[in-house]
């Protein structure tokens, strides 16, 4: 057994009303890979942000080399070469990729920032993750995957004992996942220790020594990774058993057509699509991010301006330039940014459940505020949101039951088509499965569902059909008999491939 | 226990406690505050600043700022004192179109702040600025800058008139029904709770099916309104119209709404606070010139009491979001 890097004694943390942390042991050993697993509030953030200086804890010690390790800030943890990469970015939108790499230590020559070897030295990082763009370009301008990847550049950056990754492939494709995966081997032979957390169980299998399971801030357990099965680590963070990570789905007959999209061109794309989603329909829509697949659902609900195309509500020609529009129509969106663009998150559950529909809630553009409660309350029980009550402010809420919060909004509104955009983006297991049945039951309601995610596994999880674009095309469909992970992903990238054979 | 006592207190009653206190404070070291004189005093100063900041509120709600209020206010002083003063037409007339005249005017000066914002996705701060900049100038056009007087003595003796025994001036009367008028409006209405929503999370609102610019429009339209009221009541008040009145007037109402608990950032606020942050900088100003205190430290003072208020937001978001 080699030294330990990090010894984690009897750690604590509080917040009010939650022990987020109790008397967590633990020791992480020099140069290995380091699975943190748990579900949602389990406790691994507050960990990790322990570790980095954000949080000082309440009870306990850390000793860092066999030296006791308290940072009183962020920068203590950077200099005692400990790197945390945030599962929400911190990165200067209106500098540079460049300069948000090397914002600490910019090159200088003459008292003046050295551009010529700073964009040198970044481009040459950018280059080793794998990331082609210039070093030069703005942040604002990136993709969420993008901006992903250069804060893993920029941890990289420094010669770092431990980088903490807090969900690094939430956002990323299969192909980026890969380019981090190989990155992460690279830095182990180097000798770097690493702790990842992760929701995507499949995947740790191949990075990770060992792993260490929290519950309600507390240690379930550490073991070595080799010869666990997943199931087994479901158990262990759920406490019981979870026998399937999709519920059984039998696809719809599809007798009835709900909704049709003809040559639809969303902003800025070179290519139309055209497809139509049935009555009791869960349609997938896989591809790799950026691919357009976000873009297309938006341009459904008239979200971005200037689309071309026509849809169709039950064969009727409807005109949606706005989201307003979409609504009235039916047409319902859970969008991929759920704090940024669904949810009031200062606001509480009724307010935001009622926001869709509020006529139905309102007399004479008075508020009812005993049939908004109640209707918030009903929504509650019936998606079993974990809430005190529906007064509780929307931020105080897990990840997985914001996503609920959302979800309940456009069944108030009783929305005929439901597109959902990633609706499983950084949600623990035992949610998911949640929103899964939820899903399932509202196509069985006859609704349909229209569904994005980056996540193949959970497409063909819970589809009943598949769309693939590549490059803003459809480049085809596969019906639920045929899932296929390999086919799936040729199609997604033979746009891509087909370029690359043209300019060789 | 105690604690969560000391929590509720803050939550609710925080700034009225700050009120309360700033009364005992004045009611101690000066035997002249309390006076029924006095009082009414006090309430007549201050009824012009609760009007332009209950309009304030609304827009500050939906995280803008309304800069023109000031200049807005004076603009319609002068339309609707031209219209007063035009001798051809019978008083009851006179004084009715002049009102609507006022009105009319500060709503559509407050439409433009909106549309403008709006329209070309600018930011409330410059736009506004470039309407007190307009206002002033077209305040002082109106009269070439001279000042209007000789109105109808029943316009100008409803200005002085009071209610309730002599203490409560009707204007003030009137600045309070303002407030609970807005206050259904926040509270009860649809409007209200999407000016909230939207000043939480505009793109939200949006993608939940609304149109946040007409919500956003109005809050300015009735920043305006507000202010168009006030320069009407304004010249019942002072009995003349003045195109050099309201300069700076702008920056006392935001800072009552401040002190009142709106967040610039909006989503969150109450006008029930703008009218307490109204009272306590009305309470601080005349109870430090009763106790003598020269002028400009007095001004230091008000400065001192707006950060003051800020930080006592701090603490009371702090430890009501640790209940």
């Amino acid at each position: 057994m080699s030294q330990s890097l990090i010894e984690i004694q009897g750690v604590s943390k509080h917040f009010p009303g939650v022990k987020a942390l109790d008397d967590v042991t633990l020791d992480i050993t020099a140069g290995e890979t380091h699975i943190l697993l748990g579900e949602n509030g389990a406790g691994k953030s507050t960990l990790v942000k322990i570790l980095s200086g954000i949080y000082k804890p309440d009870g306990g010690s850390v000793k860092l080399n066999n030296a006791l390790y308290a940072p009183e800030s962020p920068r203590d943890a950077m200099q005692a070469g400990i790197r945390l990469i945030h599962q929400e970015f911190n990165l200067l939108d209106y500098l540079s990729v460049a300069e948000n790499i090397y914002f600490d230590r910019l090159p200088q020559k003459f008292g003046l920032v050295n551009y010529q070897v700073l964009n040198q030295q970044a481009q040459a990082l950018l280059d080793e993750v794998g990331l082609d763009i210039s070093a030069s370009t703005m942040v604002d301008t990136l993709s969420v995957a993008q901006k992903q990847m250069v804060e893993i550049a920029k941890a990289l950056s420094s010669d770092n004992k431990l980088i903490i990754m807090d969900e690094p492939t939430a956002t990323l494709t299969n192909q980026e996942i890969s380019r981090l995966f190989s990155i992460i081997h690279t830095l182990k032979t180097k000798g770097v220790t690493i702790i990842y957390i992760s929701h995507r169980l499949q995947e740790i299998y191949e990075i990770g020594d060992r792993f260490t399971v929290l519950r309600n801030g507390q240690k379930v357990s550490t073991q070595n990774l080799k010869g666990v099965e997943v199931d087994e680590i479901v158990k262990l963070m759920v406490g019981h058993d979870l026998t399937e990570s999709y519920p059984t789905r039998t696809p719809a007959a599809r007798t009835k057509e709900l909704f049709r999209a003809e040559a639809l061109q969303p902003a800025g794309a070179t290519h139309d699509v055209s497809f139509s989603v049935a009555e009791g329909e869960i349609v997938g829509i896989a591809g790799l991010v950026g691919a357009g697949r976000s873009e297309i659902l938006r341009a459904i609900f008239g979200a971005d301006k200037k689309r071309q195309g026509n849809l169709f509500m039950r064969n009727n020609l409807i005109d949606v330039k706005t989201p307003k529009d979409a609504v009235k129509h039916g047409i319902s969106l859970v969008t991929e940014n759920r704090k940024e663009e669904g949810l009031l998150l200062d606001m509480p559950c009724y307010v935001n459940i009622s926001l869709a529909n509020l006529a139905a809630i309102a007399r004479n553009g008075l508020m009812q505020f005993t049939s908004e409660r109640s209707a918030a309350e009903d929504f509650v029980k019936e998606l079993a949101i974990r809430t005190p009550s529906v007064d509780q402010k929307v931020r105080n809420l897990s990840g997985g039951n914001q996503q609920k919060v959302v979800l309940a909004k456009w069944l108030f509104c009783q929305a005929q088509l439901l597109m959902v955009d990633e609706p499983t983006r950084g949600i623990d297991v035992g949610a998911r499965y949640e929103i899964y049945q939820l899903l399932h039951q509202l196509a069985d309601e006859g609704k349909g569902v229209i569904v994005v995610s980056s996540d193949l596994p959970e497409l063909m999880g819970i589809c009943d059909r598949i769309l693939v674009i590549s490059k803003g095309k459809l480049t085809g469909e596969v019906m639920r008999e045929d899932f296929d992970q390999e086919k799936i992903l040729n199609l997604a990238f033979q746009e891509y491939a087909q370029q690359r054979k043209v300019s060789a | 226990m105690t604690k969560r006592v000391l929590n509720s207190v803050l939550r609710e009653g925080g700034i009225g406690l700050a009120l309360l206190a700033l009364i005992i404070i004045f009611m101690l070291l000066s035997p002249d505050f309390g006076t029924l004189r006095n009082v009414r005093n006090i309430f007549s100063q201050i009824t012009i600043n609760i009007i332009l900041a209950v309009g304030m509120t609304f827009v500050i709600l939906i995280a803008g700022i309304d800069l023109s209020v000031g200049s807005v206010m004076a603009f319609s002083m002068m339309v609707a004192g031209i219209v007063l003063t035009n001798s051809a037409l019978p008083t009851a007339v006179g004084v009715t179109l002049a009102i609507t005249a006022g009105l009319g005017v500060g709503v559509a000066c407050g439409f433009m702040n909106g549309w403008i914002s709006e329209r070309w996705k600018l930011p409330s701060f410059i736009v506004t600025l470039g309407m007190l900049n307009i206002t002033r100038g077209a305040a002082l056009l109106t009269t070439d800058a001279r000042t209007l007087y000789e109105f109808p003595v029943g316009f100008t003796r409803f200005g002085a008139s009071t209610v309730f025994g002599d203490i409560v001036p009707t204007i003030f009367l009137l600045a309070v029904s303002l407030v609970a008028i807005s206050w259904f409006v926040l509270t009860r209405t649809v409007f209200g709770r999407l000016i909230y929503a939207i000043g939480n999370n505009e793109e939200a609102v949006r993608l939940s099916g609304h149109n946040p610019g007409i919500f956003k429009i109005a809050a300015f339209a009735i920043s305006g309104l507000t202010a168009g009221i006030a320069g009407v009541i304004n010249m019942s008040r002072l009995t003349i119209a003045s195109p050099i009145v309201g300069v700076g007037f702008e920056l006392n109402a935001i800072a009552a709404v401040i002190i009142g608990g709106t967040s610039l950032f909006g989503g969150k606020g109450s006008v029930i606070g703008t009218l307490i942050g109204a009272c306590i900088i009305g309470v601080l100003q005349n109870g430090l010139v009763l106790l003598g205190v020269q002028d400009f430290l007095r001004q230091m003072f008000t400065g001192v009491v707006i950060i003051l208020a800020v930080i006592l937001d701090y603490y009371r978001a702090k430890y009501t979001a640790a209940a």
